[in-house]
């Protein structure tokens, strides 16, 4: 492990911080290419750009173009037909230039070695998950998500694994280690425990979702300590975005998690070669790789990094939940039959006929406006925001982005007055099935759903399951009205949104007051469409055109007449 | 002293036989030569090259009318990477083994330390005479290495032969007819020169290769004065000027291959070829083997140079079949200058028995590399030289016309990732319960749901009814 231990390559790496360190507006591209061709590497380079569909004030940016740069390092006497990627990410600021520093530095300690039996690609990447969109998409060929980017001139095979480094700070005080990628996709298992195992070979400080690991598993406070992991970790996979560079990575079936470097001003910091050692550790390991990862969990939950809940245990529970949909959905059938059964029985045909189908069509018919309303409805959350933005923008005094997430929230709050919209068609006849068919309908509807979602990330459907099924299977016409209405408020996909932010930030141990919780609401909400727009994450479109017309039906049983 | 003596003894014992059999070893069976060409990035490519010939027992083995196209063949096993199990053997097919002449360069531990590794065997009938009425058999032994300058010089640029493969030149083979060695001191650019060689050649020589001309420098170990002067030869490379960092010169003809699209269910087969020249064109023959289990869509074939549809003017296709043969598709394609020329074919990925795959599934399974034959144009006209009396490594690619060389390309092998079932053992155990509980099921199910009948006996067969009209006809009750 000869890495930085010669004084020509430590002075190399302190000149590399020095430069980048210098104020940069863009990356220096040029300096960049000269670098790692000097330290042996083949060096491409990319241009993409791509018109956001509305500024993003978080990271303000709109017109965004770029240049990627990478470098390939070939493995001697090998056919490039496997790679391996470390990955820097770097921001509009040079926040990550440490990264990119160390990243030179290994590519140089590695070229020198002769055991690589798979090619590495050191990618530094602009506009930080944009340029690895960008990238990702030119490798495979394909475009996902209609980014401009010119084809790619170097390519190295099926990549394996990759790695992404993002170092926030000069000090580097403790490693967390982010897994959660786009729609909640995860890496394999080993992968982590490959992490795991150098971080306590190198004696470093490893962190989960910032989160040191428990150390006394006997009193409360470890298990607790472990919840709070827990729970931040299923927010964290329920969101969809990608937590770091690593997660577009994971669509294209290539393992990749982000490393952190911190500096959470503990007395003990590390230099950087003790986070080269540990990366170098894991390119050996991932080098020596025969098969991709498989043999370990592609599903889990993590209460701590060296422990995790496998599917087999947490699957039940969704599966409990969803259950009380399908009995009360079997009831409410139970209770239709008997109530279309009951009048026929007398006309004297055979008990197993089918209930009369004059009274089974109507029912129908009636159902098909609310249906139809309520996809409506979602359709028009989905498209109108962002179709309608310079609309709104003229009419009102605000911006593109605010202009989006009012129009949203305004076609969502607009959905609660739709049942006195519906009530024109219903037949008069029986009101007590109309909505029972109404409710049977939605509530198979929702089932289905969640048990769609719950099966590719399980947190989201956990959260909502949880969050929707008690008020979804009490709803009803009749009762406390108010109470019923106040509680599919309080359980409304938003609200969730909405509840989801104040624990997140509650685990986090950074409280929020409520001006600031609307804020950050308001934000998510302009980043959810954002990342369905630039990387394709499903959440927005799931809520909009599936979950939230499912919940106006409920609406719509409540308020039946 | 003693170790000296001993060592000499060896040497005698191993000439031994040779001057035993015959008074004058037969010295045109065998050539030898070695090619050092630094390059300007730093790195160094040694080619050997090895040529036997002996005659043949019959007459011509192929007919006049040269090769009868239904027999050829062509296999690809895209997988095996060389290592030394590769090399004893290839090295025992040689004379001379690795005890004499160019082979003692040929220590595995060097060579395979090096950034690129290239072996091969040629045998082929050759022609003796121009009607071809006595054919001798050729076999042809060839390995090529490129030695990198960041891992195995440590950075430097100058080269010795020692410095390469720890050893150096001390005798020809004996039985060789020629040995030589020879180093390009071709100058890059400038005028003046940016190479040195130690000890300085006796002769150069110069020609065309691959469209550009070269000079050589030329060692012939079979000349005593080479050799003899220090007793043994090691040639030194040193640049003049140290060349800077820079790209290497781009070739004229270049190709890339990848797999384009994600997920387990389809895929898109990509070939990019490169022509750099700047104002010609020219055709290049592309030959596709692809397995079977990667169903390849005909009719998504699509050929895009400079932004138009790039017809091929030939096009040969046959269709694969299920576990026996591969697709195979052969196209001319006439590259526009200066262009990319993409070459895409959809396909999507089979399911395989389970028994057909492989011990290691989730590392994917290959696809052989294309092959690509072009007639590149050249720079510099060539003069045809006299394949026998030109160096080994001129006729390996050989010039037809003066206008052009031949090249033959390999594209990289692709590893392609097909939707595998999880051999786990959980797996197996799913699968086996839910066998179990089926077959419990269907029966239990079959079983409880079935109502039984007690069925009357039929009414009987021809007797019955025939005693039965008796016994109606006599009042009798019946059966």
């Amino acid at each position: 492990m000869g890495l930085l231990s010669d004084p020509v390559r430590r002075r190399a790496l302190a000149r590399l911080v020095l430069r980048l360190n210098a104020p940069l507006w863009a990356l220096p591209v040029a300096w960049l290419e000269r670098t790692m061709r000097s330290v042996g590497l083949e060096v491409y380079t990319q241009s993409f750009s791509r018109k956001l569909p509305f500024p993003d004030e978080t990271h303000e940016r709109y017109m965004v173009s770029g240049i990627n740069v990478y470098g390939i390092l070939r493995a001697p006497r090998a056919a490039s037909t496997e790679s391996l990627v470390l990955t820097v990410p770097c921001g509009p600021d040079s926040t990550n230039s440490q990264a990119v520093g160390l990243m030179l530095a290994l590519a140089a300690h590695f070229r020198g070695q002769i055991y690589w039996a798979k090619d590495i690609i050191f990618l530094v990447t602009e506009h930080d998950l944009l340029g690895t969109e960008a990238w990702l998409e030119a490798y495979h060929d394909v475009n996902v998500t209609g980014m401009q980017s010119s084809p790619l001139q170097g390519r190295a095979g099926a990549i394996q694994a990759a790695v992404a480094l993002e170092l926030s700070s000069d000090v580097v005080t403790s490693l967390d280690v982010a897994v959660e990628g786009l729609n909640g996709q995860l890496p394999n298992l080993d992968l982590l425990n490959l992490f795991q195992t150098f971080c306590q070979k190198g004696g470093l400080l490893c962190t989960l979702q910032g989160k040191l690991q428990p150390q006394d598993w006997t009193s409360i406070d470890g298990p607790l300590q472990s919840v709070q992991t827990l729970l931040l970790m299923v927010l964290q996979q329920a969101s969809g975005r990608p937590h770091g560079a690593h997660g577009l990575f994971l669509r294209y079936r290539v393992e990749a998690l982000t490393l952190r470097g911190i500096n959470s001003f503990r007395q003990y910091k590390y230099d950087l070669v003790a986070v080269g050692k540990a990366l170098e550790g894991m390119f050996r390991k991932l080098n020596h790789l025969l098969e991709r990862l498989h043999q370990s969990f592609f599903f889990y939950l993590l209460p701590a990094l060296s422990r995790f809940v496998s599917i087999g245990l947490y699957m039940p529970a969704a599966g409990f939940l969803l259950l009380v949909l399908g009995l009360k959905a079997l009831e409410l059938w139970m209770q239709l039959h008997e109530a279309g059964v009951g009048p026929e029985e007398a006309g004297g045909t055979s008990g197993s006929s089918p209930p009369h189908p004059p009274t089974q069509g109507v029912g129908l018919a009636s159902l098909m406006a609310p249906l139809l309303v309520s996809q409506a409805m979602g359709l028009a959350v989905y498209i109108l925001p962002v179709l309608g933005q310079h609309v709104a923008a003229q009419h009102f005094p605000v911006a593109e982005a605010e202009a989006v997430v009012l129009t949203l929230l305004a076609i969502y709050a607009a959905g609660l007055a739709l049942p006195h919209n519906t009530h024109w068609v219903v037949s008069t006849q029986a009101p007590d099935r109309g909505w029972m068919a109404l409710k049977l309908v939605a509530l198979i509807y929702l089932a289905l759903q969640l048990a769609c979602i719950t099966l590719t990330n399980f947190s989201l459907g956990f959260l909502l399951a949880a969050s929707m099924v008690p008020a979804a299977a009490v709803t009803k016409p009749s009762g406390p009205r108010p109470l019923y209405a106040a509680l599919l408020v309080l359980t409304s996909p938003a609200a969730t949104l909405l509840g989801s932010l104040f624990l997140w930030r509650e685990l986090q141990e950074a409280p929020l007051s409520l001006a600031e919780g609307w804020q950050l609401f308001l934000a998510a909400l302009a980043q959810g469409v954002l990342e369905h727009h630039t990387y394709g994450s499903l959440l927005f479109p799931l809520l909009a055109l599936g979950l939230y017309p499912c919940w106006l039906l409920f609406w719509n049983v409540l308020f039946w007449k | 002293m003693a170790a000296a003596v001993r060592i000499s003894l060896l040497v005698l014992l191993l000439l031994g036989p040779g001057g035993w059999g015959q008074a004058e070893p037969p010295r045109d069976s065998l050539r030898e030569e070695l090619v050092i060409t630094p390059l300007p990035s730093g790195d160094v490519a040694a080619t050997f090259q090895f040529r036997t010939r002996w005659e043949s027992g019959g007459g011509q083995p192929w007919g006049q009318g040269g090769t009868d196209h239904s027999f050829l063949r062509y296999a690809v096993l895209p997988r095996e990477v060389v290592c030394t199990e590769n090399l004893t053997p290839w090295k025992k097919l040689l004379p001379c083994s690795s005890k004499a002449g160019l082979s003692v360069l040929l220590k595995a531990d060097r060579l395979f330390h090096t950034s690129y590794h290239s072996q091969a065997v040629h045998i082929r009938p050759v022609c003796r005479n121009a009607h071809c009425t006595s054919v001798s058999w050729e076999l042809r032994q060839t390995l090529s290495v490129v030695f990198d300058a960041f891992v195995t010089g440590q950075g430097k640029k100058d080269w010795s032969l020692f410095r390469m493969f720890s050893r150096t030149l001390t005798e020809p083979c004996p039985l060789a007819s020629e040995s030589r060695v020879y180093v390009d001191i071709t100058s890059y650019g400038q005028d003046n020169e940016t190479l040195e060689v130690y000890p300085p050649p006796l002769t150069t020589y110069q020609d065309v290769i691959l469209g550009s001309r070269k000079t050589y420098a030329v060692y012939d170990l079979l000349d005593a004065a080479v050799v003899s002067n220090s007793r043994s030869l090691n040639v030194q490379l040193k640049w003049k000027r140290p060349p800077e960092n820079e790209a290497p010169p781009v070739p004229f003809l270049y190709a890339q291959r990848y797999v384009s699209g994600y997920g387990l269910q389809s895929g898109e087969l990509s070939t990019l070829l490169y022509n750099t020249h700047p104002f010609r064109a020219f055709p290049v023959l592309l030959l596709d083997t692809v397995p079977w289990y990667l169903r390849l869509y005909v009719h998504t074939l699509t050929i895009t140079s400079k932004g138009k549809e790039n017809k091929p003017s030939y096009i040969h296709y046959q269709p694969a079949q299920d576990r026996m043969q591969p697709h195979l598709l052969e196209m001319l394609i006439q590259l526009p200058a200066n262009s990319v020329t993409k070459v895409s074919i959809q396909f999507e990925r089979a399911l395989l028995k389970w028994t057909e795959y492989t011990p290691d599934p989730n590392h994917g399974f290959y696809v052989s590399p294309s092959v690509l034959s072009a007639l590149v144009p050249s720079v510099v006209a060539a003069k045809p030289a006299d394949w026998e009396e030109s160096p080994l490594f001129n006729s390996l690619f050989p010039v037809s016309d003066s206008s052009s060389y031949f090249v033959r390309l390999y594209t990289e092998p692709l590893l392609v990732s097909l939707p595998t079932p999880d051999f786990s053992m959980p797996y197996n155990v799913v699968c086996l319960t839910c066998t179990v509980v089926a077959v419990c099921y269907g029966s239990f199910y079959n079983l409880l749901t079935r109502t039984f009948q007690i069925e009357e006996p039929r009414k009987g067969g021809l007797a019955r009814r025939l005693a039965n009209l008796i016994r109606r006809a006599r009042g009798v009750p019946l059966l």
